[in-house]
């Protein structure tokens, strides 16, 4: 079926999504991700000679909504955060490393 | 040396589009609010929450992709560009990658005796992000995220430039015109017109680019003049010592006039853009082109030729009026009140623009009505005041906006018309001053201007000078 899935490839994925996977995390993950790749080689056996590459499984379009602004309740929003300071979410120092 | 390379310069400007509301949902995009005040469970990234695209959005955009000679995508959408950083909440950037709403524009620049034309690569519709505050007290930084989802378009320009000049020409002409559409204020100390450069330098004549390296946090023009020279020659630098330029994003220091790589290659994102199955795609008929076109507001060419021929101005003078929106609007706004546009014009463009300078302001910082200004000008040409008090008035209508009228009223500044008292105080002059009478007699000038001076100076300035002359020579 599908090419394996790599060592290197699992390090490459790990970082992009932040994640520091166990040895055993990572091979479970390894299998799923298989299985995933898997899945889309079925998918890839369908015949879409003549058919538009589309976005969308559904054919609806320009979803709109006009200019206007509302004021709104916030005081409940900042809960979520782990931590917050003066009306602000506080995150790890990122001076220096700014995107 | 420096003479054998070529500079090839692209950018990327990044514009806030002034619309009420943010892109993807109805939170206000007011500037300078309280922290996270302007926010909902969208624009902060939530689980679950659903983004609606704001019309007004793409109206602009086309809008701006019409002026700037674009081709509109007929079948627009967005995509995620995935990344993690805090000012990020959902971890994905909501932008455009593979269908950009405009695409294969160019504008027009002028130079000294010459005309180029930059081509406008694409112009695509994004969500700012939120603001970072570094904490002073703790090792952290602090997130807003009020400015999270506020609506840009940004718009990528070809290769085409090629110096300092043309960079500055180019953007100046873009900005004027995203003004003259209303689509934005653009101001780029505030952070509403954002400017990346992308530089690289090649031998002379080579057909080869070599690579490049892009300039961010340019938060002037003259921080974006400086930063290209010290790039330019940075990278020649570089290829001389027989190095490779690396490929990286590179931060302006603007007080060291110096640039430091932020990141670079190596560690580049991988941003796996896919479409965004939260917002439907974009069909565009002709028929919404049809009405952005009809609805485009007058823009500069076509305003400089109407004050040209509707109000007799000189070219000059409706080159330099129409430069910004906002001084073309005061010019026009001023008529209402004074129907006399070469004096109108006169104010603007010579004390208006003096004070301007002297302040460091761009027009976009005027703050006096037009109204007042229109009433200086009517009191200077029924001779209520003269040249030298109207400039006066003039400086307090302009910091303060007061009504020149009661001001001139209140302060007793009216000009002094009384052709009797002003013959009495003249003959005293005259007798206190033997000796300028005689120099004047003998054929000295100069002694003719330090009466009128000796005379204008006990009348406080308020004395109409032409009748001061008058009746000096009349009885001289």
């Amino acid at each position: 079926m599908t090419e394996k899935i790599t060592d290197e490839t699992m390090d490459y994925v790990s970082i992009l999504a932040k994640l520091s996977l166990s040895e055993e995390e990572r091979e479970e993950a390894k299998k799923d991700m298989e299985k995933m790749l898997n899945y889309i080689d079925v998918l890839q056996e369908l015949d879409t000679e003549g058919i538009e590459p589309s976005a969308h499984v559904f054919p609806i379009y320009n979803v709109m909504r006009e200019d206007e602004s509302f004021e709104k309740d916030t005081s409940e929003l900042l809960k979520n955060a782990p931590k917050e300071k003066d009306g602000c979410i506080v995150v790890p120092k990122t001076i220096g490393t700014e995107a | 040396m420096r003479d054998q390379f070529e500079t090839v310069i692209g950018l990327e400007v990044h514009v806030e589009l002034a619309t009420s509301s943010k892109i993807f949902c109805s939170c206000s995009t007011k500037f300078g609010q309280k922290v996270n005040t302007q926010v909902c469970p969208v624009c902060m990234g939530m689980p679950g929450a659903l983004p609606v695209l704001n019309k007004k959005v793409v109206d602009y955009a086309m809008a701006i992709g019409l002026a700037t000679n674009c081709e509109i995508t007929k079948n627009s959408r967005f995509d995620r560009k995935n990344y993690f950083y805090p000012d990020n909440p959902q971890n994905y950037q909501i932008s455009q990658l593979y269908f950009p709403i405009a695409r294969n524009g160019y504008i027009e620049i002028e130079l000294e005796d010459q005309k180029k034309r930059i081509g406008i690569h694409e112009m695509h519709m994004e969500e700012d992000a939120g603001k970072l505050i570094h904490d002073e007290w703790e090792d952290a930084s602090l997130v807003d995220y009020n400015r999270s989802g506020v609506p840009l378009v940004e718009i990528v320009s070809e290769p085409d430039l090629s110096s300092p000049e043309e960079v500055v020409a180019y953007l100046e002409t873009l900005r004027r015109t995203i003004q003259y559409l209303g689509a934005s204020d653009c101001k780029l100390q505030e952070g509403s017109m954002r400017v990346d450069v992308n530089l690289s330098v090649k031998k002379l004549g080579s057909k080869e680019l070599g690579t490049r390296t892009e300039m961010k946090n340019l938060n002037s023009f003259k921080a974006i003049k400086r930063a290209i020279i010290e790039e330019r020659n940075r990278q020649i630098e570089v290829l001389e010592d027989g190095k490779q330029v690396v490929q990286e994003t590179r931060r302006w220091d603007d007080n060291k006039e110096t640039s430091y790589a932020m990141r670079s290659k190596e560690e580049a994102q991988d941003y796996r853009y896919f479409p965004d199955p939260d917002l439907v795609p974009l069909l565009i008929s002709d028929e919404w082109i049809d009405q952005i076109q009809k609805s485009q507001p007058e823009l500069r060419g076509d305003k400089k030729k109407r004050y040209i021929e509707e109000y007799k101005l000189p070219e000059y003078d409706a080159d330099i009026l129409t430069q910004s929106k906002k001084m073309a609007d005061i010019f026009e706004e001023t008529l209402q009140w004074c129907r006399q546009p070469k004096k109108v014009s006169n104010w603007l463009m010579v004390e208006t623009f003096r004070l301007l300078k002297e302040n460091n302001m761009e027009p976009e910082d005027i703050r006096f009505s037009p109204e007042n200004l229109g009433k200086l000008i009517n009191l200077t040409l029924d001779g209520g005041i003269n040249n030298t008090v109207a400039k006066e008035v003039f400086e307090e209508v302009f910091y303060k906006n007061i009504d020149p009228e009661a001001y001139v009223q209140e302060n007793g500044l009216k000009a002094i018309d009384d052709t009797e008292a002003l013959k009495e105080v003249i003959q005293k002059i005259l007798q206190d001053n033997p000796k300028s009478v005689e120099d004047f007699k003998g054929g000295k000038e100069k002694a003719f201007g330090f009466l009128v001076g000796q005379t204008m100076k006990v009348m406080k300035g308020k004395a109409n000078p032409t009748l001061v002359n008058q009746i000096l020579r009349e009885i001289l």
